[in-house]
């Protein structure tokens, strides 16, 4: 495997059609939240895309993170992903271990320095020295600072890299703190979540290889395309919110009739992340779909802030929200659609190919 | 205690289908005035239970549908309305991977692309070869 030949190249190798990648490229249009025209301009550029390094560092984590990522799709396309990027180190994943496992991150860091991508899945301790966590006899905090500094960009996975998420919650005895507390130096995208949407990571990743840039973040450096918007934004129960019908209890009348969580501890209307619409398990559905309230997982602190099923303690007022906003609501969601097209009227066109240019203005 | 009779909730509709059947309309004369393709995709849009399915039916299935095997299955097929092609690819293992209604004379990912015409053609002539 070399990361000098294109995705283009390796494709054709692997006897992969040109059909078969732009279906694999209409999956990618999706989850970039780009218009569902621009596959075509995505297929050329990726397949002209050299690979990049990629070295994927664990930390104070469970693992479920990679879990996401590598049970995301069928085997096939999901090798796709990873025909994408050259994924150089990954404990996990990768077959070499002990010091021919230390040699290979090595290797990556100096034949690509200042070009590979650094993944970090985990918090980091930093209390005593950072001792709670090491890797091959060193801390967590001394890899992240060295492997960091060569890195073209850090993508921090999960809510324990991107704040600190579960070690960092109260009392905290190993001082785990988020990737952005210590690097300060680096772009760094956090694609939080609880395990994150697995079509996030891929979507991000998709982004950087397209673009050769990070996609546009919020001010917590989430890519606003995913976390734009609320859980409550975009909620099939937000008309019953609207409406006041709230479930009181799990199994009432309310809950049956698919009413409104929030009394039932549902924190939708503070958390941003893409559940409600690109939902979970292949699209099947979503924890409010199934009855149960949001925890708020790609929010910083989420564990701390009070319990999952209490009432949120915002005065419903705050939300600016009435029966006019639920029904501007839908008509917002689909003029959003009609807005991409005439702003990537480019992309659209029968007799224009758009180009990543196009789909950047 | 007495609870009054539980309605299924899944034909509740959260008024998607509407706005989605509007903006069908803009986009078919769009394709019919200025030869313009339009897409909307269906994995970014909030429906309530029982709304896809909704959407379906008003839809409807008109004279074609396809069938590609390319990693997993896609389908596509014209619906009730000439132009508004519903194009749905599942991976290997029957997920949903990219859904979307696409307003076109003939969806993109039916025609033969040119580097596969290539492949084959190349395919093709040392099959030939070989025989010689
Ligand atoms: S409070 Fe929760 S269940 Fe209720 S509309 Fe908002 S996100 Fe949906």
């Amino acid at each position: 495997m070399t990361a000098h030949e294109s995705l283009g190249e390796r494709l054709i190798q692997q006897g992969i059609s040109r059909r078969a990648f732009l279906k694999f490229c209409t999956a990618m249009a999706s989850m970039m939240a780009l218009p569902p025209g621009s596959a075509m301009a995505i297929a050329d550029a990726l397949s002209k895309t050299l690979r990049p390094s990629v070295i994927w560092l664990s930390f104070q984590e469970c693992t479920a993170c990679t879990e996401s990522l590598t049970r995301s799709y069928s085997p096939t396309l999901e090798s796709l992903i990873f025909e994408m990027i050259s994924l150089d180190y990954h404990h996990t994943l990768q077959a070499a271990a002990g010091f021919s496992a230390e040699k290979s991150r090595e290797d990556a860091m100096h034949n690509a320095y200042g070009k590979y991508l650094l993944v970090v899945d985990g918090a980091i301790p930093i209390k005593d020295g950072g001792i709670y966590s090491t890797i091959a006899g060193r801390t967590n905090l001394d890899l992240l600072q060295e492997v960091a500094k060569g890195a073209a960009a850090i993508i921090a996975v999960g809510t324990c890299a991107s704040f600190g998420g579960i070690p960092n919650a109260k009392p905290n005895p190993t001082g785990a703190v988020a990737v952005s507390d210590i690097i300060k130096d680096k772009a760094i995208v956090n694609i939080s979540g609880c395990p994150p949407i697995p079509a996030v990571i891929t979507g991000v990743l998709a982004h950087y290889l397209t673009f050769g840039e990070l996609p546009e973040l919020d001010d917590l450096g989430r890519p606003k395309s995913f976390y734009g918007e609320t859980i409550h934004d975009r909620c099939y129960r937000r008309p019953f919110y609207d409406q006041g019908k709230f479930a009181k209890t799990f199994d009432d009348e309310g809950a049956r009739n698919g009413w409104c969580l929030f009394e039932l501890g549902c924190k939708g209307p503070t958390t941003h992340n893409a559940c409600a619409t690109t939902k979970w398990n292949g699209g099947t559905s979503f924890p409010i779909e199934s009855g149960h309230g949001c925890l708020g997982c790609s929010e910083p602190n989420f564990w701390d802030a009070g319990s999952f099923y209490s009432a949120l303690s915002m005065p419903a007022g705050a939300l600016k929200l009435g029966t006019a906003a639920a029904v501007a609501g839908v008509a917002v969601g689909a003029a959003v659609s009609v807005a991409n097209r005439a702003k990537k009227q480019a992309a659209q066109s029968a007799h224009r190919t758009a180009t990543i240019a196009d789909l950047k203005e | 205690m007495n609870f009054p009779p539980i309605h299924a909730q899944s034909t509740y509709s959260v008024g998607n289908i509407r706005a989605l059947m509007n903006e069908i309309v803009a986009c078919l004369e769009k394709l019919d005035r200025d030869d313009e393709i339009g897409m909307i995709d269906l994995n970014s849009l909030p429906f309530s239970p029982g709304e896809y399915e909704a959407l379906r039916q008003t839809l409807g299935q008109g004279e074609v549908s396809i069938r590609i095997e390319a990693i997993g299955p896609s389908e596509i097929i014209e619906t009730h309305y000439p132009g508004v092609w519903w194009v749905t690819h599942y991976n290997v293992e029957g997920d949903i991977v990219a859904d979307a209604i696409e307003i076109a004379w003939l969806p993109q990912i039916i025609r033969s692309q040119p580097e596969d015409v290539r492949a084959g053609l190349a395919r093709l002539k040392a099959q030939l070869n070989d025989q010689d």
